[in-house]
C-alpha cells in the first residue's frame, strides 16, 4: 500500500510529508527530487523505482504530488487516488497552487490523516468530509449528529447526507461530450470517437431516487421490441449506439448490468453522473481541408478551408485553427475571409479564431510562409492542424428521454421538481493531418 | 491570516523561540507554535528537541491542535521512545471518549506509533474499538490490526486479534468488510502459508454483497482479494464472474482494472465452447478501451496491463486496433507503450493502416519514439508476411529522409527482414550501400557489414566496402568487429582469389593485435578452420541459418500467467515478478493461473483469436540473461549436482580450448574423406568427441547470424549468445547424437530379454516431480523407474504448461554409478500442445559411462525441447538393478559369506514393519532379492538372501524377523560395501510398501 505522500512546489520543496509506513524513510523524500523533479531529462514515465522505492506522480499546475511506496501496489489505484486528493483539496480550497497547498497545510494534513490510513485509501467523498472536517476547529456536535456523520462516512450512500433540505428543488443536468478526431489528408477519417460526460447539480430534499434514461440504443431497441413495431422502427433512427460507459459510484452497477438502467440516489450539489463514449454515426461538426504546397525551399503555400456540418439554424462558437508552421519560419502573410489570424512565433503556429459560425456554412483562409534556408537535413515533421470549437449541440447524438425524481418521504413529487437539461458539444483532440 | 508564513521562518534561535511559545498560556499561541512546529517538520528540519513541549499540548479540547500533536507523534516518537510514553494516558483516555470520531483518531494514531510500550498499552483499547457499536470506529480498529501486526506480528496472533478480524468479514457495515478484508489480505501475504483468508463459498457470498455496497476503494480492497480464490468448479468460477462484470462500468478505473484481473483469472475455468465465455470476452473489450480516454498517468498503468492481456488473449482487442492510434499530443510514455499493443494487433487484415501510420510516426521529433516506430515496420515485416513488400518499400522511402537514426535503424531492422526472406529483397542493398559512411552506431555498422558479408558475391565492390572498415578497426566496437572479421571471411569463401590478402589482414588484426578473448578466438578458429580445410569452412560459416522467429519478444509463458494474476498493480506496470522489486516476505509468493481440469478443453488459445500461435509455432527464445545462466550451467558447472551429462558433451565442457584442439583436429584430421559437418552428423559410431555432443546450437553461431534481438550479432564462437537463435529453430540432426548409445543398449536389452519372466508383485514407486514448470518454462516432468521382464525404463509424465507448443524432445544422462543410459531416443512423436501431457516410457540400458554419484543411485538428467535444455536430478531405486539371476547357491552363498571381510558388514534397523518372515520374503522376491534359507532360533526368523546387481556386484543379506516385533534387523554384506546403504533403503520402501 502507500507508504508515503509528498507534495513539492516546482523547485522540489517539499510543501507536505507524510509517511504511512516505516519501509518509507525521509531519505525517499529527497530521492524523488533528486531523480524526477530535478532530473536532466524529460519525464519518461509517471511511474519510477528509485533505489527500490516506487514513485507515482502527477502534476497539478506547478505542484507535484508523489506517491511512494515499497510493496506491490494497484498502481491503477494509487493513481486514481492522486486524482482524487486533487479533487478532495479542490473542493476545499479551490485550485491547487503551491500558495494555496502552504496556506491549508494543516487541512492537508488533516485529510490526509482520515482519507488514508496506513495507505489504505478512506471515503474521499468531498461532501462527507466537508460534515466532520472544517477549517473551524471542531464544532460540538450532539451526539446525534456525530453517528449520524460516522454512518454516512462508514454507509452505503457514503456520498449523501439526510436532512437536506430546499425550498426549491432544482435539477441541472449538462450532457458535454467531446469530439476527438484524426483525419487524414485526404479527408478519410482515421478514428473518431466522442467521449461524453453527464454533469449534474442537483438540488433535492430528502433521500430523493432518481432514475435516468436517454436514447441508448439497446433500451430502445428493447423497448422498440416490447412495443408496436411502427414505433420501434422510428425510435430506433434516433438511438444511438454507446461502446461503453462508466458510472458514478452513486449508481447502482447491478441494476444497469440487468436492466440497462441508470437509478442512484445522487449527491448534493455537483457531480458527474457518468462518462461515455460512442464510435458510430458521429456529427462531425467542422471538417478541415488543407492544402500545403512547397514553393522552392524557403516558401510555403497553406490554404485551409473549414466547413460546418450541422444544422443551419445552430451557431458553432469559439472557433480557433491552428496551423503549424516550420521552425525555420521567419515570415507569414495572411489572408482570412472570417475572424482573425496571426502567426505565434511563440507556438510555432498560425492561430485563426472564428466567433461564431453557422451550420452548413465555409470559410478559409491562405497563408504565405517564408522560410529561412537552414542546412538542417532533417525535414519539417508537418504536425497536423487542429481546432476548438463549441457547438451547443451533442456530437454523438445523444438526448436525455427523462429523468425523474421519486421522494416517498417528503412532499413533492417529480413534477414540482424544476429541471434544466443542457448540451454542449466541444472539440477534443480534433485533428487533420496535413 | 493565511497559514503559508510558518514556512518562512529561518532565523536562529528558533527553537528556543517556539519552547517558550508551546509553554504559553495562550490557546492560541500555543496552536500558533504547533503549527510553526509541524511546518518546520515538514521542510526537513529537526524539531525532536521540542518533544516534550509539544506532547504537553495533547491534553486539548481542540481536536485540530490534538491532531497537529498527534502527527507530531506518529514522527518522533520512534526517536524518543520513553517520552512517547506520556502519551499513553491521552491515547487510553480517548479510546473511551464519547464521540466516535475521537475514539477512532486515538486507535489510528496509536497504531502508527511504533514504540513497543505504547503497543502493549494499544492492545486492550484496540480489542474494544474492534467490538464498538460505531462502525466508524470498528473499520478504523481492523487496519489498526494490521498496523500491529507489522509491529509485532507475534503479539497480534496471541491477543487472537486475527479472529476478531476474521469476524469482521461478516460486518453489517461494507466498509468494516472491506477495511477487514485489506488488512487480513496485507497480514496473508507475510504467512504465504497460513490459512488467514479461508476463502469459501460462504465468504465469498459475503464479499460479492459488500462488493455492491462499499466505496470504490473499498471494492478494489475486496475484488484484488477475490483474485486469490480459486473456485472450485467452472459453475462457482462462472457466478463470481457474473456478480463482477458490473464493476466493470465503474468510473473508476481501478476497480475496473481489478475486476478485469479477477475475470481473466477465473475464465481460465471456464470451458471454451461455453456460451458464457463468449459473453465474457466480448465484455472485457470496451472497458478496456474505455480506459485510454482516462488521465495520462492511467493510460500508461491501462496500456502496460493491456500488453499483458493481448499477450495471454489476443482475440479480446483484435478489432480495436484504431484506439492505439497514437496522438500527436499523447505523452512520450503513452506513445511508446501504444507502439508495442500496435505491433501486437498487426495483423494482415489491419496491417495496411498500422503501416500507414507508423510511417506517419517515423517523422515525428522524439528520437526514441522514431527509432521504435522504424523498428516497428520491421516487426510488422516479420510478423505478417503478406506486408513484407510494402514494409521494406516503407523503409526505403524512409531511407531516403537521410535523417541519421532513421537510416540506422532502418538498416537494423533491413537485416531481420533479410534473414527471415532469405534470398528475396537483395535488390535493396545497392540502395543501403549508399548510406554506409552515414553510419555511426555499432548496432548499424554491424548489422550493414552482416549484409555486405552475407550476400557479397552479389556486391561488386564488396571487398573495398569492407576493407574501408578495417581501417578503424580497433577503433570499433567489439560487435562491428567481430562482425568484420565475419563478412570478410564469408567473403573470402565466395570469392577466395581476390581477397587473400584482406582475410589475412582481418585474420592478424584479430588475433595478433586485439586483447578481446572473444575476438582472438574467433579469428584463430576461422584462421585454422581455413589452413586446414577450406571445404569444411565453407560448410561451417556459410551454413543455412536457422530462421528468426516473430515472437521473440512475447513474455515468457509462466511469468506472463504470474503477471495476469497481478493486473493492476506495479508487476503489471515493471513487467516483472512482485519479487523482483519487493523486499522481504512479501511478494514472493508466486501467482499462477489455474485452468479448469478436463485436458481437452482447457488447451489454450481457442482457435478464434489466436492468429499468432496457429500462423506459426511461436518459439519463445529466452532473455539473454536466462541463456548465459544456462550457458554458464553448460560450460562450466563441474559434474556434480545438476551439471550437463559429460559423457555425450565434452566439446561442451571444455569450451573453445577443446573444440580448437581435439575437436577441430578429428574434424578435420582424416583428409580421405570430407569431415562431416558438425550439424549433418549421422554417423553413429562415430568416436569425435563433438559428434556426440548436442552441436547444432553450438555450431549456427559460426555463421554469424545477427540474433533478432539478443542484440548481439553473431556472438562469439563455440556455444554462445546466438544460442537464442540455434535453439529457436529446431535443428534437424538433434537426434543424432543420441545414436551412439542405441546400437549397445538394444543389445544389451536382448541379453536381459532372456532373463526372466515378468514377476509379479514389482514395487514401482510412486511419480514424483522431478522438473517443475517453474524451473523449465513451462515444461513439467514426473516420473518413476520400473523394471519389466528384466527392462529399465524410465516412466514420465511430460506436461506442458506454458503457452507454446514444445516439441523436438531429447534426453540424456550424465555418468552415473551404474552406468544408466538410454536405450534409444526419447520417443515423443508428436509435439505436445499447451496444457497437453504425454506419457513416455523410455528403456535404460546399463552400459553406460560409470562414474560414481553421491548419494550412489543418484541419475543426473538433461532434456531438451524447442525452447531450451533442462536439467535436474532424480534417484531410482537400486532394485531397478537387480537381476533375474540373483540367486545364489547355497553353498556358494556360505562360502561368499565367510569370504567377504566382516568389517564390510553393515547392520540396519528397519522400523514399524508388520510382515511375517514367509511375506516379507515373496515380496522382496518381486525386486530380485532371492532367499536362500530360512532358520528359526529361538522364536526369531533368519531369511539369507542374495541378489545380483547389473555391474555383477552380489549383496548378500541376512534379515532377522521376530514374531511380534516389528522392527526388523538387517547385515548386509557386500564387496563394495558402498552400496549397502542404497540396498537397505531399498529393503524399507519395499517392505512397507
Amino acid at each position: 500500500m502507500i507508504g508515503g505522500l509528498f507534495i513539492y512546489n516546482h523547485k522540489g520543496e517539499v510543501l507536505i510529508s507524510r509517511v504511512y509506513r516505516d519501509d518509507i524513510g525521509r531519505n525517499a523524500v529527497d530521492a524523488f527530487r533528486v531523480s524526477v523533479i530535478h532530473a536532466r531529462h524529460q519525464v519518461r514515465s509517471p511511474v519510477s523505482n528509485i533505489a527500490r522505492t516506487s514513485f507515482f506522480h502527477v502534476k497539478r499546475s506547478n505542484v507535484w504530488l508523489a506517491a511512494a511506496t515499497r510493496q506491490n501496489v494497484n498502481a491503477c489505484m494509487v493513481f486514481e487516488f492522486l486524482y482524487k486528493m486533487c479533487d478532495v483539496m479542490t473542493a476545499y480550497f479551490g485550485k491547487i497552487s503551491e500558495e494555496n497547498v502552504k496556506n491549508n497545510f494543516v487541512l492537508i494534513y488533516e485529510l490526509l490523516d482520515e482519507i488514508l490510513d496506513f495507505g489504505y485509501p478512506q471515503n474521499s467523498e468531498p461532501g462527507a468530509l466537508k460534515t466532520f472536517i472544517t477549517q473551524q476547529g471542531v464544532k460540538s456536535q450532539s451526539k446525534e449528529e456525530q453517528s449520524q456523520i460516522t454512518s454516512q462516512v462508514t454507509g452505503q450512500i457514503g456520498w449523501r447526507r439526510e436532512g437536506i433540505k430546499y425550498r426549491r428543488n432544482e435539477l441541472f443536468l449538462d450532457v458535454m461530450e467531446s469530439v476527438n478526431l484524426l483525419m487524414s489528408p485526404q479527408g478519410q477519417v482515421l478514428s473518431a470517437h466522442v467521449s461524453g460526460r453527464v454533469v449534474m447539480k442537483s438540488y433535492l430534499s430528502g433521500m430523493p431516487e432518481c432514475k435516468f434514461g436517454m436514447n441508448d440504443k439497446i433500451v430502445i431497441d428493447k423497448q422498440g421490441k416490447a412495443g408496436s413495431n411502427d414505433d420501434g422502427a422510428k425510435s430506433g433512427k434516433q438511438s444511438i449506439a454507446i461502446d461503453d460507459c462508466t458510472f458514478h459510484q452513486c449508481v447502482r452497477l447491478s441494476k444497469f448490468d440487468s436492466e440497462r438502467s441508470i437509478s442512484f440516489i445522487p449527491p448534493d450539489g455537483d457531480y458527474e453522473l457518468m462518462r461515455y463514449r460512442t464510435t458510430k454515426d458521429i456529427i462531425l461538426p467542422f471538417r478541415v481541408i488543407p492544402l500545403v504546397r512547397e514553393v522552392g525551399r524557403t516558401k510555403l503555400e497553406v490554404k485551409v478551408v473549414i466547413k460546418s456540418n450541422f444544422k443551419a439554424s445552430l451557431l458553432a462558437q469559439k472557433i480557433e485553427v491552428m496551423i503549424p508552421t516550420p521552425l525555420n519560419t521567419s515570415g507569414v502573410q495572411l489572408i482570412c475571409m472570417k475572424g482573425k489570424a496571426k502567426y505565434k512565433a511563440s507556438e510555432n503556429a498560425i492561430v485563426w479564431k472564428v466567433k461564431r459560425m453557422a451550420g452548413m456554412k465555409e470559410s478559409q483562409i491562405s497563408a504565405e510562409i517564408e522560410l529561412l534556408p537552414t542546412n538542417d537535413k532533417k525535414k519539417w515533421a508537418r504536425p497536423p492542424i487542429s481546432m476548438n470549437f463549441e457547438v451547443p449541440f451533442a456530437p454523438s447524438g445523444l438526448k436525455v428521454r427523462y429523468l425523474k425524481v421519486f421522494e416517498p418521504k417528503l412532499n413533492y413529487s417529480d413534477h414540482d421538481v424544476i429541471k434544466w437539461v443542457r448540451y454542449i458539444g466541444k472539440s477534443g483532440i480534433y485533428e487533420t493531418r496535413c | 491570516m493565511t497559514d503559508s508564513k510558518y514556512f518562512t521562518t529561518t532565523k536562529k534561535g528558533e527553537i528556543f523561540e517556539l519552547k517558550a511559545e508551546l509553554n504559553s498560556d495562550k490557546k492560541e499561541k500555543k496552536k500558533e507554535a504547533v503549527k510553526k512546529v509541524i511546518a518546520s517538520m515538514t521542510v526537513g528540519k529537526d524539531v525532536s528537541a521540542l518533544f516534550p513541549d509539544v506532547v504537553n499540548c495533547m491534553q486539548t479540547d481542540n481536536l485540530e491542535l490534538k491532531k497537529l500533536v498527534y502527527l507530531y507523534l506518529m514522527n518522533y516518537a520512534k526517536s524518543q521512545p520513553d517520552m512517547a510514553i506520556m502519551a499513553v494516558n491521552t491515547f487510553v483516555k480517548d479510546c473511551e471518549d464519547l464521540n466516535p470520531l475521537i475514539r477512532a483518531l486515538a486507535v489510528r494514531t496509536m497504531g502508527c506509533i511504533r514504540v513497543d510500550k505504547i503497543t502493549e498499552y494499544l492492545c486492550e483499547p484496540l480489542r474494544k474499538c474492534l467490538k464498538d457499536e460505531d462502525p466508524y470506529v470498528r473499520k478504523t480498529a481492523a487496519v489498526c490490526v494490521a498496523k500491529l501486526h507489522d509491529i509485532n506480528a507475534q503479539l497480534v496472533e496471541d491477543q487472537g486479534f486475527l479472529d476478531t478480524l476474521k469476524d469482521l468479514i461478516s460486518d453489517s457495515n461494507p466498509m468494516v468488510v472491506a477495511n477487514a478484508v485489506a488488512a487480513l489480505s496485507e497480514i496473508a501475504e507475510s504467512h504465504p502459508n497460513s490459512n488467514l483468508l479461508d476463502l469459501n463459498p460462504q465468504t465469498i457470498n459475503k464479499l460479492l454483497t459488500a462488493l455492491n455496497e462499499c466505496t470504490e476503494w473499498g471494492q478494489i480492497f475486496i475484488l484484488d482479494c477475490l483474485a486469490n480464490y480459486s473456485p472450485r468448479d467452472d459453475r462457482e468460477s462462472q457466478s463470481i464472474c457474473e456478480r463482477v462484470t458490473p464493476r466493470l462500468s465503474h468510473a473508476n478505473s481501478a476497480v475496473v482494472l481489478s475486476a478485469v484481473k479477477v475475470l481473466m483469472k477465473f475464465m481460465e475455468m471456464l470451458p471454451k465452447d461455453l456460451d458464457y465465455y463468449g459473453t465474457l470476452l466480448k465484455k472485457l473489450a470496451p472497458p478496456l478501451v474505455t480506459l485510454l480516454s482516462a488521465e495520462p498517468e492511467l493510460q500508461y498503468v491501462a496500456l502496460r496491463n493491456i500488453n499483458l492481456i493481448v499477450q495471454r488473449r489476443p482475440e479480446i482487442l483484435k478489432h480495436e486496433m484504431k484506439v492505439f492510434f497514437v496522438k500527436y499530443n499523447d505523452p512520450i510514455y503513452v506513445k511508446l507503450e501504444k507502439l508495442d499493443i500496435m505491433i501486437r494487433l498487426a495483423s494482415q487484415a489491419n496491417i495496411a493502416q498500422v503501416l500507414a501510420e507508423l510511417k506517419e510516426y517515423a517523422t515525428e521529433v522524439d528520437v526514441d519514439f522514431v527509432r521504435k516506430a522504424v523498428r516497428a515496420i520491421g516487426r510488422c515485416a516479420i510478423k505478417v508476411e503478406q506486408s513484407a513488400e510494402r514494409c521494406v518499400s516503407t523503409l526505403l522511402d524512409l531511407i531516403q529522409t537521410k535523417v541519421n537514426y532513421v537510416v540506422q535503424e532502418a538498416i537494423v531492422v533491413i537485416k531481420d527482414i533479410f534473414r527471415k526472406y532469405p534470398n528475396k529483397y537483395e535488390s535493396v542493398i545497392a540502395t543501403l550501400c549508399e548510406h554506409l559512411e552515414s553510419l555511426d552506431e555499432p548496432e548499424a555498422r554491424a548489422a550493414m557489414i552482416w549484409i555486405v558479408g552475407e550476400y557479397a558475391e552479389r556486391i561488386d565492390n564488396a571487398d573495398e566496402l569492407l576493407e574501408s572498415f578495417l581501417e578503424g578497426f580497433h577503433d570499433e566496437s567489439t560487435q562491428v568487429q567481430l562482425q568484420l572479421l565475419t563478412a570478410i571471411v564469408k567473403l573470402f569463401l565466395k570469392k577466395p582469389t581476390e581477397t587473400q590478402e584482406l582475410v589475412q589482414q582481418v585474420l592478424s588484426l584479430a588475433t595478433q593485435d586485439s586483447d578481446n578473448p572473444d575476438l582472438r578466438d574467433r579469428g584463430y578458429i576461422y584462421w585454422r578452420l581455413l589452413s586446414t580445410d577450406p571445404v569444411a569452412a565453407k560448410e561451417v560459416v556459410l551454413a543455412e541459418k536457422p530462421l528468426i522467429s516473430e515472437e521473440t519478444d512475447l513474455i515468457e509463458p509462466t511469468l506472463l500467467e504470474e503477471l495476469i494474476c497481478h493486473i493492476g498493480t506495479l508487476a503489471s506496470v515493471y513487467h516483472k515478478p512482485p519479487s523482483a522489486f519487493v523486499e522481504g516476505s512479501r511478494g514472493v509468493q508466486h501467482k499462477r493461473l489455474t485452468s479448469s481440469a478436463g485436458s481437452g478443453e482447457s488447451v489454450e488459445s481457442p482457435d478464434t483469436g489466436s492468429a499468432a500461435v496457429s500462423e506459426a509455432p511461436p518459439t519463445v527464445i529466452p532473455s539473454q540473461g536466462d541463456l548465459l545462466g544456462d550457458l554458464l550451467n553448460l560450460d562450466l558447472t563441474p559434474p556434480t549436482s545438476t551439471g550437463p551429462p559429460p559423457t555425450t558433451a565434452p566439446g561442451m565442457q571444455l569450451g573453445a580450448m577443446d573444440l580448437l584442439g581435439g575437436g577441430l583436429d578429428s574434424l578435420i584430421g582424416d583428409e580421405s574423406e570430407p569431415p562431416p559437418i558438425p550439424l549433418r552428423t549421422d554417423t553413429p559410431q562415430s568416436p569425435q568427441p563433438p559428434h556426440q555432443s548436442p552441436s547444432p546450437p553450438h555450431y549456427s553461431p559460426t555463421e554469424v547470424a545477427p540474433g533478432n534481438h539478443t542484440g548481439s550479432l553473431g556472438g562469439d564462437i563455440g556455444g554462445s549468445p546466438a544460442m537464442g537463435t540455434g535453439f529457436g529453430a529446431p535443428p534437424a540432426a538433434m537426434p543424432a547424437s543420441f545414436n551412439a548409445p542405441i546400437s549397445g543398449g538394444l543389445d544389451d536389452l536382448f541379453d536381459l530379454g532372456g532373463g526372466g519372466g515378468l514377476t509379479m508383485g514389482t514395487y514401482i514407486p510412486p511419480k514424483s516431480v522431478w522438473l517443475p514448470a517453474m524451473k523449465a518454462k513451462g515444461l513439467e516432468i514426473s516420473g518413476t523407474f520400473v523394471r519389466r521382464s528384466g527392462v529399465i525404463q524410465m516412466e514420465m509424465t511430460l506436461n506442458n504448461k506454458a503457452m507454446s507448443v514444445m516439441s523436438d524432445f531429447a534426453i540424456q544422462f550424465n555418468r552415473n554409478s551404474f552406468g544408466l543410459a538410454p536405450a534409444g531416443p526419447l520417443q515423443i512423436l508428436t509435439p505436445i500442445s499447451p496444457n497437453q501431457s504425454i506419457e513416455a516410457a523410455l528403456p535404460l540400458s546399463t552400459v553406460g559411462p560409470v562414474m560414481k554419484m553421491e548419494p550412489l543411485n543418484n541419475l543426473q538428467v538433461a532434456v531438451k525441447n524447442n525452447i531450451d535444455v533442462f536439467y535436474f536430478s532424480c534417484q531410482y531405486p537400486i532394485s531397478m538393478l537387480f537381476l533375474e539371476d540373483g540367486k545364489m547357491e547355497r553353498q556358494v552363498f556360505l562360502a561368499t559369506w565367510k569370504d567377504i571381510p566382516n568389517e564390510n558388514e553393515s547392520q540396519f534397523q528397519i522400523k514399524d514393519c508388520h510382515l511375517n518372515s514367509d511375506a516379507a520374503s515373496n515380496k522382496l522376491q518381486g525386486s530380485n532379492i532371492f532367499t536362500i534359507a530360512k532358520r528359526t532360533v529361538e522364536g526369531q526368523d533368519m531369511l539369507y538372501q542374495s541378489m545380483k546387481l547389473t555391474n555383477g556386484i552380489w549383496v548378500l543379506a541376512e534379515l532377522r524377523v521376530q514374531a511380534g516385533n516389528p522392527n526388523y534387523t538387517i547385515s548386509l554384506k557386500c564387496r563394495a560395501p558402498e552400496v549397502s546403504q542404497c540396498v537397505f533403503q531399498n529393503y524399507e520402501t519395499v517392505l512397507k510398501n
